[in-house]
């Protein structure tokens, strides 16, 4: 009895001591970090062009921002959703790295109205932003009066991705220009022994497909009311949109549900699919690959639209280490900075004093392209849609990939749009 | 002072847990609910008090009654999951206590799987489980082909109907060996003596099981159904590596990763507690069962 008596007094006294320590060992990390000189940069860039493209920038970064330390915070997954969980849960915890890429447009105002980054208007003056980027994308960037993010790049969202052999082998020599062409040489893919002509992946690859098709059946600036409420999704020329998307499933590979992008572009790559409908990042990729036998177009009938996306850089409330920030992302928003990226990543600087010359020759007709086309949104991206409505339209869009219910797609999206657009 | 003696160093011992207890699971558990019955639907602060609204939607008002549908998920996840490992972990349990050479070697090869976690078996059984059928497949699917029976391909977790069923299959890999050892335990447990008087009255082998030693495993089984079916109500590790987050897989738990990434808590909350309701009505009466059966003998 005295035995146990003593061991327990014991037991309590090391589970005292532990969370002593535990509490002191926190208090240490957390105050070291005000005289860092560590910039914590949080992205789901891990690899591919994405990596090429920060390692880019980081050796750019070095370059300018000398005494400052980069520390990679970079969490895997596609399109981010991985990274925008482990994100979440440490602005919750009022934790937040040092600055983290988020999607410019409509997913960042989350973060905005949650008050969770910082206003960097005074910033784009001294750094001369204003007039480096074009006024459309400013205007685009601006929240009540202020700018949040500055811009790392700018993607395109509905350009079609082609193996030029299986093509060329199946006697198909102009590229589509409307939704009947494009199906007659889905047709023609399909005669040649190509059973699944049009590869596609899992639900936002599919979201981005159904896009493409609605800007091509509603035209620009009905498709860019679908995202912020002013143009209803019940209409008849949304429902023959989803129609034609339904009809494009026919041509794609079954196991849709089970690729992420990089799968489906494998199909591409290895000749079981001609086409692939994905963003621009999928030539750096492709590059990375050493698959060179490939060609692009914009989606049948988009015309003249340019879908952009961006990825962006912000000062995040409480914030670390705040100088190294602001020196990261005037790094980030320098020419220097957006050539080192941009280069690498496969997609187009945002500025408009870039030298085409620098870049490959997809991102030459892309940056001649963003100067004069007329720009839309793309809600898989978060430029059009916030991370509620991304969320809504990807599960129903999961749903439909089995279904095929097209009655049941448009009144999901409807009261989708209904709970989050425009809001 | 005598009494504080008594029980004194009994308290003592037991208050750092009591306080973790309290602060962390029950004191989060009041937080969840609250949570679910306010209207923050955003990361904006806002503490209106609307109801059980949260909870209404969920079942009535949720786009394409996507949280019906996950429920649904879980109901056959759990049915097969539930059947099946209960099923081989019996069989393995008879086999080995009936005298199997090598004993040791099988039961440790049985119970393996379970030291792996379901993240980790996940990823090798998305492989495992490719839906490609036919020119292309791999996996279970092209081991099919190679044996000529083409016809079992399937399209596994792909599946709209019975994806879910699918999807129990690395669960049952993973768990039926831990039922067997269960059932071992149980097995031998049983006294010597009570075969041996069976075997005296003369008993045949089918009787000895049926009416001697099966009843006798009930409790048992009822462990083993519990332990498991709380795990099968909040799978989330094994679905999130097999399918990913998407609407063909969905679960409650998955639904609740997937509504907080958008910020809304309230919702994330009230599908938490109809979560913890579900796993309760499993676990309580069983908790008030062995209360009293421990309590009679």
């Amino acid at each position: 009895m005295r035995f146990t008596r003593r061991a327990a007094v014991a037991v309590v006294g090391v589970a005292a001591l532990l969370a002593a320590s535990a509490c002191g060992s926190s208090d240490g990390s957390s105050g070291g970090g005000s005289g860092s000189k560590k910039v914590e940069v949080f992205t789901w860039w891990a690899d591919g062009g994405e990596k090429a493209g920060l390692d880019g920038l980081v050796a750019q970064f070095g370059k300018d921002c000398a005494g400052q330390e980069f520390v990679n915070g970079a969490v895997a997954g596609g399109a981010g959703a991985n990274a925008k969980n482990v994100l979440a849960s440490r602005l919750q915890q009022s934790d937040p790295p040092d600055t983290f890429q988020a999607h410019a447009g409509a997913e960042l105002q989350d973060y905005i109205k949650a008050g969770q980054v910082e206003d960097l208007s005074a910033d784009y003056d001294t750094w001369g932003l204003k007039t480096a980027f074009p006024a459309g994308l400013i205007q685009n960037l601006t929240v009540d009066g202020k700018i949040y993010s500055v811009p790392a790049n700018i993607h395109r969202a509905n350009v079609v991705w082609t193996n030029k052999k299986v093509v060329a082998d199946a006697g198909i020599t102009d590229d589509p220009k409307d939704m009947a062409s494009f199906i007659a040489d889905l047709d023609k893919l399909k005669a040649k022994g190509i059973k699944t002509p049009l590869a596609v992946g899992k639900d936002w690859t599919m979201l981005m497909l159904l896009e493409s098709v609605l800007i091509t059946d509603l035209g620009a600036d009905k498709f860019t009311g679908l995202w912020n409420g002013t143009t209803d999704w019940n209409g008849a020329d949304v429902t023959k949109g989803i129609n034609d998307f339904k009809t494009l499933l026919t041509y794609t590979n079954t196991d849709r549900d089970a690729l992420d992008w990089t799968d489906a572009e494998k199909l591409v790559m290895d000749g079981k699919a001609a086409y692939q409908l994905m963003g621009d990042w999928e030539a750096a990729d492709m590059d990375a690959k050493k698959f060179a036998d490939y060609g692009w177009f914009t989606f049948p009938g988009n015309g003249d639209t340019y879908q952009w996306l961006a990825d962006s850089f912000v000062l995040p409330k409480g914030a670390k280490n705040v100088d190294g920030t602001k020196c990261w992302l005037k790094t980030v928003g320098s020419a220097d900075g957006q050539k080192a990226f941009n280069t690498k990543k496969g997609s187009i600087p945002a500025r408009i004093d870039a030298s085409p010359a620098d870049y490959p020759k997809y991102q030459q007709a892309a940056m001649a392209d963003w100067k004069t086309f007329k720009q839309v949104p793309s809600c898989a991206h978060g430029s059009g849609c916030s991370q509620g409505f991304q969320g809504a339209a990807n599960s129903a869009l999961g749903a439909f990939s089995t279904n095929q219910d097209v009655a049941g797609l448009q009144k999901a999206m409807a009261t989708a749009a209904s709970q989050f657009a425009a809001k | 002072m005598r009494r504080l003696r008594h029980w004194g160093p009994g308290l003592l011992l037991l208050s750092p847990s009591l306080i973790l207890l309290a602060i962390f699971v029950y004191g989060l558990i009041a937080w969840t609910t609250k949570m679910s019955v306010s209207d923050q639907h955003t990361a904006l602060k806002s503490n209106g008090f609307v109801g059980l609204d949260n909870y209404k939607n969920l079942f009535t008002n949720d786009i394409q009654d996507r949280f019906v549908h996950s429920l649904r998920n879980l109901l056959i996840f759990t049915v097969v999951f539930l059947v099946g490992a209960m099923l081989f972990g019996l069989i393995w349990a008879l086999i080995l206590e009936r005298g199997v050479r090598a004993e040791g070697f099988f039961r440790t090869i049985y119970l393996f799987p379970m030291a792996v976690s379901f993240v980790a078996s996940g990823v090798v059984w998305r492989w495992l489980m490719n839906p490609v059928v036919g020119d292309g497949a791999g996996g279970i699917n092209a081991l099919f082909a190679s044996l000529h029976l083409d016809f079992l391909q399937n399209k596994w977790w792909t599946n709209p109907t019975w994806g879910m069923a699918a999807m129990a299959m690395p669960a049952i890999w993973q768990l039926s060996g831990y039922v067997m050892a269960l059932f071992l335990a149980g097995f031998r447990g049983i006294p010597q003596e009570l075969r041996e008087a069976a075997a005296m009255d003369g008993a045949s082998t089918y009787r000895l099981y049926r009416n001697v030693i099966f009843p006798q495993l009930t409790p048992v089984a009822l462990s083993a159904l519990i332990i498991l079916g709380h795990m099968s109500m909040k799978m989330f590790d094994l679905i999130m590596s097999v399918s990913g987050p998407q609407w063909l897989t969905e679960v409650p738990a998955v639904y609740v990763w997937q509504t907080l990434l958008t910020s809304d808590y309230a919702k994330a909350a009230a599908i938490s507690i109809v979560l913890l309701l579900l796993v309760a009505v499993v676990i309580v009466p069983y908790l008030i069962y062995t209360n009293r059966a421990e309590k009679n003998s």
